[in-house]
């Protein structure tokens, strides 16, 4: 194919597309202008239903928890595919993680990046811990809880070295915890069932004020839950690529 | 200044509308320089700050909860994961 053709095939497609496109938008609804009924339903129902006040957690992990418990498997899964295609090969070593050449410098982390690191790692689990506690009560939750709660592990490896994150992390308390947050999340839903209820409802007592900490029943739990799943995955994932980086080699031990 | 509800964080209308188009623009032209952008470390960094505005966008269109996982995911998570992949690359080669 001649550069000639090849542009004519793609000034064909950029115009299909541009036409398709703009007839896609001359169809949507005007900016704000929302035309479902869920929304409004919704936005009526939940507080009153769920004692929720976060109500897109109480859409996420009670209207649609079966979506979200896919969700959630699909970060497992990921988790596990990293681990199995980051794994040591044939023809490659794992290296000690303590520096092998003793007479070489290693470059220093600087002072700075330490302090920084050091100052956030606290305030950052904090923040991680009150987004996985709170998914009931404001915009917040279990996901943006656990991916926090891994970031403070990030910093301390910054601050310190592979070693400290991988003492802080060891994988089998990683997996375990990883396990226990995705299994935990389907367990409950089935803990339903025997109860003569649907998969994921919420057969907790819902607590007395909407708005409470520990009101919302299931919702609070789940996200509780899925914290942990998704900051273990996180801390996993991270921790392959760290290994891939630092300490594998090409070549046989 | 036509709002339905007045609290203590009511913000006029025609406030509102400036700082979503302002943001919006911030948004068009961090995508533009993330392409355009061609040092895969630098391009990074940028990802990163984009990740940002994006997350900026999402709350001034009064989506808080997409704000926080656009933050983690987009400003955190996805820089990590590439910078630790692009360090990987680096060493192989030298």
């Amino acid at each position: 194919m001649t550069p000639a053709q090849r542009r004519w095939v793609f000034g064909v497609a950029v115009a299909g597309l541009a036409a398709f496109y703009l007839w896609g938008l001359s169809g949507l609804p005007g900016f704000g202008n929302y035309p479902g009924p869920y929304g409004f339903v919704i936005l009526h129902l939940a507080v009153k239903q769920t004692f929720a006040t976060g109500i897109v957690s109480a859409v996420n992990f009670e209207y649609r928890g079966f979506d979200t418990v896919g969700e959630e498997f699909i970060l497992f899964t990921a988790a596990a595919g990293t681990a199995v295609v980051l794994r040591v090969l044939r023809g490659e070593r794992e290296r000690s993680a303590v520096d092998e050449a003793a007479d070489r410098d290693v470059p220093p982390t600087s002072g700075a990046v330490r302090m920084v690191a050091l100052l956030f790692t606290g305030p950052v689990v904090v923040v991680g811990w009150w987004l996985t506690s709170h998914a009931q009560t404001n915009p917040s939750g279990g996901f943006q809880g656990g991916v926090v709660l891994a970031t403070a592990l990030i910093l301390v490896y910054l601050a310190g070295e592979f070693l400290v994150f991988n003492r802080f992390s060891p994988v089998a308390l990683t997996d375990a915890v990883e396990a226990l947050g995705a299994g935990g999340f389907a367990a409950i839903g089935v803990a339903a069932v025997p109860l003569g209820l649907a998969y994921l409802s919420n057969y907790l007592p819902l607590g007395q004020f909407a708005g409470a900490v520990s009101s919302s029943g299931t919702i609070a739990l789940i996200s509780f839950f899925v914290g942990l799943e998704v900051g273990a995955a996180f801390i996993l994932i991270t921790g392959e690529l760290l290994e891939q980086t630092l300490l594998i080699r090409q070549g046989d031990g | 200044m036509t709002v339905a509800v007045h609290t203590p964080y009511t913000v006029p209308i025609g406030f509102m509308d400036a700082l979503q188009i302002t943001v919006l623009i911030l948004v068009a032209a961090g995508a533009t320089a993330v392409v355009l952008i061609r040092r895969p470390v630098h391009q990074v960094l940028a990802l990163s700050v984009y990740g940002v505005l994006l997350a900026v966008l999402f709350l001034v269109f009064q989506a808080p909860d997409v704000t926080l996982s656009e933050i983690t995911v987009g400003a955190v998570a996805l820089p990590v994961i590439l910078l630790l992949t692009l360090a990987k690359i680096r060493k192989r080669e030298e």
